[in-house]
């Protein structure tokens, strides 16, 4: 949270980029703490890892500081609260944190925990259901990866062959 | 009801911290004028709503959804509920994908205006759009 923080005070660019990476790996530590172990794998091999090597090489084609903010941030910081007020009304009638009776716990997880041995047969249950009940889910997901790794070749496609043609104008 | 319900408020903190750290990227999002700074917001925004999610499914004494090697299942063990785990982890594929064409899209808008800053772009797109008026209504007037 400190470092989320900080990643709106920092001006520079590099700094930030290596704060989010920091705010990952402490959220995929967080995740572990939830009990959801595959989710942190993912969060630290993706969040920390994949989105910082990301943001870096944006920076090493962009550039490395932010101009000082132009306008007041009274305006946005009024939105935010509001926002945050709203979400916050909306959680009063939630379950308290960890109550096995919550809605979410009775409705399809159980089944889940308890099918998943005789039908799957698959020490991991997170595996069991992304693979199988819900392959439909992985099958889209892959196909959005897919359309954005499209999307980036071709926005990237002509960069370098641009940049030559700009020198050869010079 | 009581005016100071110590159970409430502890059982329901983790949805309040995880708002806050939402809020955190919405106004990154929304008062900061660089565009990768936009982005690193909006990852922020999208953990804090992964970590709501995972902290839903999380039951008090239960361990991770993953059983014994040999397959025999000790009911007296509760599991944390794993539908939520996997639906965050197909989100955070899908995040990082939507991350990295954002990111390639700054490099172009770089590469087409010099800059990340959203202030110094509306300034030249509105030059531009002045531009294209002033054009047009040459063309207009030749014709008249």
């Amino acid at each position: 949270m400190a470092t989320a923080l900080a990643v709106v005070r920092a001006q520079s660019l590099f700094a930030t980029a290596m704060l989010s990476g920091v705010f990952s790996l402490l959220s995929a530590l967080l995740l572990v703490v939830l009990d959801a172990v595959d989710v942190a794998f993912t969060e630290a091999a993706v969040g920390a890892g994949i989105s910082t090597v990301l943001m870096l090489g944006t920076l090493a084609l962009t550039r490395r500081f932010e101009s000082p903010p132009s306008h007041s941030p009274v305006l946005p910081l009024f939105v935010v609260l509001v926002t945050g007020a709203a979400l916050i009304y909306g959680t009063l009638d939630m379950p308290n944190f960890g109550s096995a009776t919550a809605p979410a716990q009775v409705h399809v997880g159980p089944d889940y925990i308890e099918r998943s041995v005789e039908e799957i047969d698959v020490p991991n249950i997170v595996t069991a259901i992304l693979a199988s009940y819900r392959g439909f889910d992985t099958l889209g997901e892959t196909a959005v990866v897919f359309t954005a790794g499209i999307g980036v070749l071709l926005l990237l496609s002509g960069l370098r062959r641009r940049r030559r043609d700009k020198k050869e104008d010079v | 009801m009581q005016a100071f319900d110590w159970d409430f408020i502890v059982g329901h903190m983790n949805y309040w911290l995880f708002i806050v750290l939402m809020m955190t990227g919405f106004y990154i999002v929304v008062a900061k004028g660089n565009l990768v700074k936009k982005i690193v917001g909006l990852n922020i925004f999208q953990t804090a709503v992964f970590m709501l999610y995972i902290s839903i499914g999380k039951v008090t004494g239960g361990t991770a959804p993953i059983f014994p090697l040999d397959m025999e299942v000790d009911p007296a063990v509760t599991y944390s509920n794993p539908l939520p785990h996997v639906l965050i982890l197909t989100a955070i594929v899908v995040g990082v994908a939507t991350t990295s064409l954002g990111l390639a899209l700054i490099v172009r808008i770089r590469e087409e205006y010099g800059t990340i800053e959203e202030d110094e772009l509306l300034k030249i797109e509105k030059e531009i759009a002045l531009q294209d008026i002033r054009q047009h209504s040459e063309v207009i007037g030749e014709r008249g």
